[in-house]
């Protein structure tokens, strides 16, 4: 069940950055009595975008607890840099940044402070940590609250200072869960260009998103996890490929009156599962041949005189797929859980 | 090995430096633990002082060892709230995935405390001079006396640390924090002569630390003999110590569960 199935990974790209890789086997985990993560299998290549998709309560955090050697799974392995989570969570400590789906800053320090306290935790050394708090602090546009506490920041203020604590030591591997949640659409943005300029500079990114337009707008390789189980993955197209159902071609007649002469001169180069609705004047069909049939289209419907309003390729969503593949629907409202105690299990 | 025997100080170098911002900065912990001991010094100097029966010794020079071993010990119990605080606000989670020493979290917590409890002991010192209060035995008792106390202190602080890492929420730190101490502070000879005590309580009383610790430094401040209390204090911080800290490692560990 959270095998592929028919979805090959992107064993052809480069191996530049030969440790950056994160590898899953088998990996469990239970509380108590709710099942987090059923067994998850997962291969993550290196200086990619990964995106482990799901709705609330489908294991992610506690898969990016097991990877980042906060939490230990009950059975399986994981290997993260070439590092083993349980035996050598020190090494895997080194080449990773973490934030966590809350922000995690001590309200008492400064924006400064923080940034330069997790530098001096990396080990980078007085000076090294105070460079790269300033350099940070800048480019999440942080510069002018760096010196005010914390505790006054604002929700999304808070959010980036979280995010800029993650890339302090330029981490090879970055997880992020549940990065832009409750971010404003700019900083969402923004954010979605840091992510991508890490992925160029080599070094990966794990991100878990319950949105299935970010994981399909940055993410190279797509996981759906579902139950505490890997249910699908592959990048973004093979997913809709695979499962989320084709192309279509739709249009709008100009006058809907038209519609039975359209409607015949189609059948000769559409499909026999024609969809009409007669009150729009709107005719879809499949097009797996994506452009080409456009031309068609125009063309037969102007040799019998029929005026188009409208005419587009409608590529099939990541909904469709989840959709197809869990049969509900993945966006539901962001996680309220308050009680964050790691290991109250 | 060197390497990261310095890493290891300089991680809990940096985690204390965190605690001790916290509490320059948030004025109820360090600013109000000085206040209420001042006023309770102070209070029980005027108040009392004419009235409790000392034999013959100042009132102040009976109370102020008993005072400074006191502020210590209510001191002890914001330490549990800290570690809970941070345990709740998932700042945890972020110092578990970072490559610092395993042991910086909760020692940078007890250094920080240490540092905390001499500020408040030679405060206390201060006004206790300003009162009339003596070290009647000199300069090198006097010293011992206030490390002693302070040593005294960091034995509490392993107890608040596993407990603030052992406890489910913030609220049940500030109260687990905190009950254990009052049996400890009044059923003791800080306040009154054991032998007032019913017979039962004598009993709690002789081997409660606070006794012998307060005995110690009662003696070194006023120059009498030590007689065996130094020797119980020392293994009572030392037994605290040797039980408390490995709990509260194994605790840290199981967060991981
Ligand atoms: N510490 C815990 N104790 C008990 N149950 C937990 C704990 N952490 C997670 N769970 C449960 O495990 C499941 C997966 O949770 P989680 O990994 O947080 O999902 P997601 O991040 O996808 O929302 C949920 O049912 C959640 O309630
Ligand atoms: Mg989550």
């Amino acid at each position: 069940m959270d095998e592929a199935i028919g979805v090959t990974t992107q064993s052809d790209s480069e191996n530049t950055c030969p440790n950056a890789f994160i590898e899953v086997a088998n990996v469990a985990k239970t509380f108590g009595k709710v099942r987090a993560l059923a067994g998850v299998n997962l291969e993550v290549e290196p200086g990619i975008v990964f995106a482990l998709l799901g709705p609330n309560g489908s294991g992610k955090t506690t898969l990016v607890k097991v990877l980042t050697t906060l939490l230990r799974p009950d059975t399986g392995t994981a290997k993260v840099g070439g590092f083993d989570v349980i035996g050598q969570a020190r090494e895997v400590r080194n080449v990773i940044g973490l934030a966590g789906q809350y922000p995690a800053v001590d309200e008492n320090l400064t924006g400064r402070e923080n940034l330069e306290m997790i530098g001096r935790l990396y080990h980078l050394g007085r000076g090294r940590a105070r460079d790269r708090a300033a350099e940070l602090l800048d480019s999440f546009d942080l510069s002018d609250a760096a010196n005010r506490r914390a505790r006054t920041y604002s929700g999304g203020m808070r959010r980036r200072l979280d995010l800029a604590a993650a890339l302090v030591a330029s981490p090879p591997i970055l997880f992020l869960d549940e990065p832009t949640t409750g971010l404003d659409p700019r900083s969402r943005l923004n954010l979605w260009e840091i992510i991508k300029d890490q992925a160029k500079q080599c070094n990966s990114v794990f991100l878990t998103t319950q949105y299935l337009e970010e994981a399909d707008r940055l993410a190279d390789y797509i996981a759906i996890i579902d139950n505490g189980a890997i249910i699908q993955k592959g990048t973004s197209q093979e997913l809709k490929d695979c499962c989320g159902g084709e192309t279509h071609v739709k249009m709008r007649l100009a006058d809907r009156t038209q519609m039975q002469k359209a409607f015949e001169a189609l059948g000769a180069i559409a499909p026999e599962n024609m969809y009409q609705n007669p009150e729009m004047g709107e005719i879809s069909f499949p097009a797996p041949d994506g452009t080409a049939v456009l031309s068609a289209v125009v063309r037969s419907l102007d040799a019998v005189g029929v005026e188009l309003a409208e005419l587009s390729l409608k590529e099939p969503t990541l909904d469709d797929v989840f959709l197809a593949i869990t049969g509900h629907v993945a966006e539901e409202g962001p996680d309220t859980k308050t009680d964050m105690k790691s290991g109250s299990g | 090995m060197l390497k990261s025997l310095l890493e290891t100080i300089s991680d809990i170098g940096v985690m204390s430096q965190r605690d001790i911002r916290r509490y320059f900065r948030l004025p109820q912990l360090l600013i109000t633990n000085v206040i209420l001991n001042v006023v309770l010094l102070l209070l029980f100097n005027y108040v009392f002082g004419g009235a409790i029966q000392t034999g013959g010794v100042d009132y102040i020079q009976y109370f102020l060892p008993g005072f400074l071993v006191q502020s210590v010990v209510f001191g002890s119990t914001q330490t549990s709230v800290g570690i809970s605080e941070d345990l709740s606000k998932g700042l945890i989670d972020r110092f578990r995935s970072l490559p610092m020493a395993r042991a910086a979290f909760l020692s940078g917590r007890v250094v920080a405390d240490t540092l905390r409890y001499l500020i408040l002991v030679i405060l206390m010192i201060a006004v206790g001079y300003a009162a009339g209060f003596r070290f009647q035995g000199g300069f090198f008792p006097a010293f011992a006396g206030v490390w002693l106390i302070i040593l005294f202190g960091i034995a509490l602080t392993w107890v608040g640390v596993f407990i603030g890492i052992s406890v489910k929420d913030v609220e049940t730190a500030q109260v687990a924090g905190f009950v254990w101490v009052f049996p400890l502070v009044f059923a003791s000879s800080l306040y009154v002569p054991i032998e007032t005590m019913p017979s039962w309580l004598q009993a709690f009383a002789n081997i409660n630390p606070v006794t012998p610790m307060v005995d110690t430094i009662r003696a070194l401040s006023w120059g009498t003999s030590i007689s065996s209390s130094l020797w119980k204090i020392l293994v009572w911080d030392l037994g605290i110590i040797l039980v408390c800290l490995p709990l509260a490692l194994r605790r840290y560990r199981l967060l991981a569960q």
